[in-house]
C-alpha cells in the first residue's frame, strides 16, 4: 500500500498527489490517502468513479479523512 | 559582516533586494551587512506579458529588462547558476566553481514548465509559459483559421491560475475580430471537477464560457499526447482531437532545489504558511513560486511575500523581533476578453469575490504591464 499523506495541502493539493500518485503504480496497488480537506472525501471518490478505479474505503478519523483506493487499470 | 544571499532573480528575488536594500541601507553602506543577488539570467521576463506577446500586442522589448537596471546599486549582482545549496554549513556553489557563504539565504528559484513529462507534447504541442513556447505560439494562433483549438491545463499546480482562463477568452475575441470565429472550436479542459480551484470563479467563468460557446471538460487528466493521430490521451480513459493544442505544461521548481535535497517530489520547498522560513531551517526564507504553499503561483503572492521576508530579515539583523507574517495575500486580475476583466483579492481565510467584468479594470491590468517596472524596484 502506498501512503500519500496529503494534510494540511488544500484543495486540490490532496486530489492532485493521489492522481500524481495513481499514474505511478501499479494496477491492483492499493493508494491511502490522508487529508485534512473536507472537500476531499467528496472529490477524490467522484473521480475515482470517473476514472474507473475502485473506491475501497472512505473514513473520517479525528481531524482528516483516511481515503482508499485500489488502481484497476 | 552579516551576508544576506538571494538565489533568482525573478520577480520574488529582486523585489526581496530591493526591500532589504532599503531597510538596511545604513548597515550595507557601513559595511555590516552584504546583499547578494544569485541569478542564472542577465534578464528578467515579465511572464504575464506573453499572454499579450501570442496576440502580437506585445514586443518582447516590453516585457524584457535586465536585472542589473532593476536592482538598487547597493545590490551586489552575480550572474551565475547557483548548482548546490549546503544549508547545513550555510554554503552555495555556483557553476563557474566559486562558492558563497551566507548568514541568511532567500530562495527565489521559482518554478518552470517541464512539457517533457507528457510524452508527445513537445512534438505536437503549444505552451505560452516561457519565451520560446510563446514565440512558436504567436505564429500557429497567426495562421490557424479553421479547426479546433484545445486548451489544457496539465498539472496542478501552475503559475499564474488564472492565466489558461484568460487565454481561453483572448482566443474567442482574437478569431471574432478576424471573422473566423464561427470556424474555430475552442475546448477547455481542467484536472479537478470544475473549471478552476476556487468555487465562485468557477462559476462565474463557466456561465461566461458557455455564452461565449467555449467548450469545456473537467476531471481532465492528459497522460500522453499522440503526435500521428493529434489526440490527446486522459487517465480517465478518454481520448480528445485537436488541431492546434495550448497546453499548460506541468510545473517544477528549480533543478537546484532538487539536486541540494530541499524539495518535495516536485522541486518545491516545504515552507512554514505564516513565517515563510523553510521548514527545519531558521536561516533560510522562501518567497514566490518557489514554495510549497497552498497559495497561487502569481506575482502579486511573490510580491506580498517578499515584504514580510525582508522585514522579518531586516529586523532579525538589527536585532528586532521579526513579527511579520504572510497571510495567503493573493491578488489576480482576470482578462475575459480583450477589452473587459475582473480581479480577484484572496488570502488563507477569505475566498475572492470576482466583480462583474468591465473596461475599468481591463485598463487597470494593460496599465499596471507597464508600471510592473516599478513593482520589481520596490517603488510602487
Ligand atoms: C503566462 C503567464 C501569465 C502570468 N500572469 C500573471 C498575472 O497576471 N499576475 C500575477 O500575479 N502573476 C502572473 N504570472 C505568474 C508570475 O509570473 C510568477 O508567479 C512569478 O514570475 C514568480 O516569480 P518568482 O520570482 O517566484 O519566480 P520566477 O519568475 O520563475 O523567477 C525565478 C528566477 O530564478 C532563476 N533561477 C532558478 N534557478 C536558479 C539557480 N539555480 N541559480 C540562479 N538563478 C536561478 C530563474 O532563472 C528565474 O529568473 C503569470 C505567469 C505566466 C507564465
Amino acid at each position: 500500500m502506498v501512503v500519500v499523506d496529503a494534510r494540511g495541502s488544500y484543495c486540490p493539493g490532496p486530489l492532485m498527489e493521489m492522481i500524481k500518485t495513481i499514474k505511478q503504480v501499479e494496477v491492483g496497488e492499493t493508494i491511502e490517502v490522508l487529508s485534512s480537506d473536507e472537500s476531499s472525501a467528496k472529490d477524490i471518490p467522484e473521480w475515482v468513479k470517473k476514472a474507473g478505479h475502485e473506491l475501497v474505503e472512505v473514513k473520517k478519523e479525528d481531524d482528516y479523512w483516511r481515503i482508499v483506493v485500489k488502481k484497476l487499470k | 559582516m552579516k551576508s544576506i544571499v538571494i538565489v533568482g532573480g525573478g520577480v520574488a528575488g529582486t523585489i526581496t533586494a530591493n526591500y532589504l536594500a532599503m531597510r538596511l541601507k545604513d548597515e550595507i553602506r557601513s559595511g555590516d551587512v552584504k546583499v547578494t543577488l544569485i541569478s542564472d539570467r542577465e534578464k528578467q521576463l515579465y511572464e504575464p506579458g506573453l499572454l499579450y506577446l501570442i496576440f502580437n500586442r506585445f514586443e518582447e522589448e516590453d516585457i524584457l529588462r535586465d536585472v542589473k537596471y532593476l536592482l538598487d546599486p547597493q545590490v551586489e549582482l552575480k550572474i551565475v547558476r547557483a548548482t548546490r545549496i549546503d544549508a547545513e554549513s550555510s554554503k552555495i556553489d555556483l557553476e563557474d566553481g566559486s562558492k558563497v557563504e551566507y548568514d541568511y539565504l532567500v530562495i527565489a528559484t521559482g518554478s518552470r514548465v517541464v512539457p517533457e513529462d507528457v510524452p508527445g507534447l513537445v512534438e505536437s504541442g503549444h505552451w505560452f509559459y516561457n519565451l520560446e513556447g510563446a514565440r512558436r505560439l504567436r505564429e500557429g494562433l497567426a495562421k490557424f483559421r479553421k479547426g479546433k483549438i484545445l486548451v489544457s491545463v496539465m498539472g496542478i499546480p501552475h503559475k499564474c491560475p488564472v492565466a489558461p482562463i484568460e487565454v481561453t477568452f483572448l482566443l474567442h475575441d482574437f478569431y471574432k475580430i478576424h471573422g473566423v470565429r464561427k470556424n474555430v472550436e475552442i475546448l477547455y479542459t481542467y484536472p479537478i471537477n470544475k473549471v478552476f480551484t476556487m468555487n465562485n470563479v468557477s462559476e462565474l467563468v463557466e456561465e461566461m464560457f458557455r455564452e461565449r460557446n467555449i467548450g469545456y471538460k473537467t476531471f481532465f487528466n492528459p497522460l500522453e499526447v499522440d503526435a500521428e493521430r493529434r489526440v490527446v490521451v486522459t487517465l480517465e480513459g478518454e481520448e480528445e482531437p485537436f488541431d492546434l493544442l495550448i497546453a499548460i505544461p506541468p510545473h517544477k521548481g528549480s533543478q537546484v532545489i532538487i539536486d541540494s535535497g530541499l524539495g518535495d517530489r516536485d522541486g518545491w520547498v516545504p515552507t512554514d504558511r505564516y513565517t515563510l522560513k523553510a521548514e527545519g531551517y531558521d536561516n533560510i526564507y522562501v518567497v514566490g513560486d518557489a514554495t510549497n504553499l497552498p497559495v497561487s503561483k502569481a506575482g502579486s503572492v511573490a510580491h506580498f511575500e517578499a515584504e514580510v521576508v525582508a522585514e522579518n530579515i531586516a529586523a532579525e539583523v538589527k536585532g528586532l523581533p521579526p513579527t511579520a507574517r504572510y497571510f495567503g495575500k493573493a491578488m489576480c486580475f482576470i482578462e475575459t476578453g480583450f477589452d473587459q476583466a475582473t480581479y480577484i483579492w484572496f488570502d488563507y481565510e477569505t475566498p475572492p469575490k470576482p466583480v462583474k467584468p468591465n473596461k475599468f479594470i481591463h485598463w487597470m491590468k494593460i496599465a499596471y504591464n507597464r508600471m510592473y517596472w516599478l513593482t520589481a524596484r520596490g517603488i510602487l
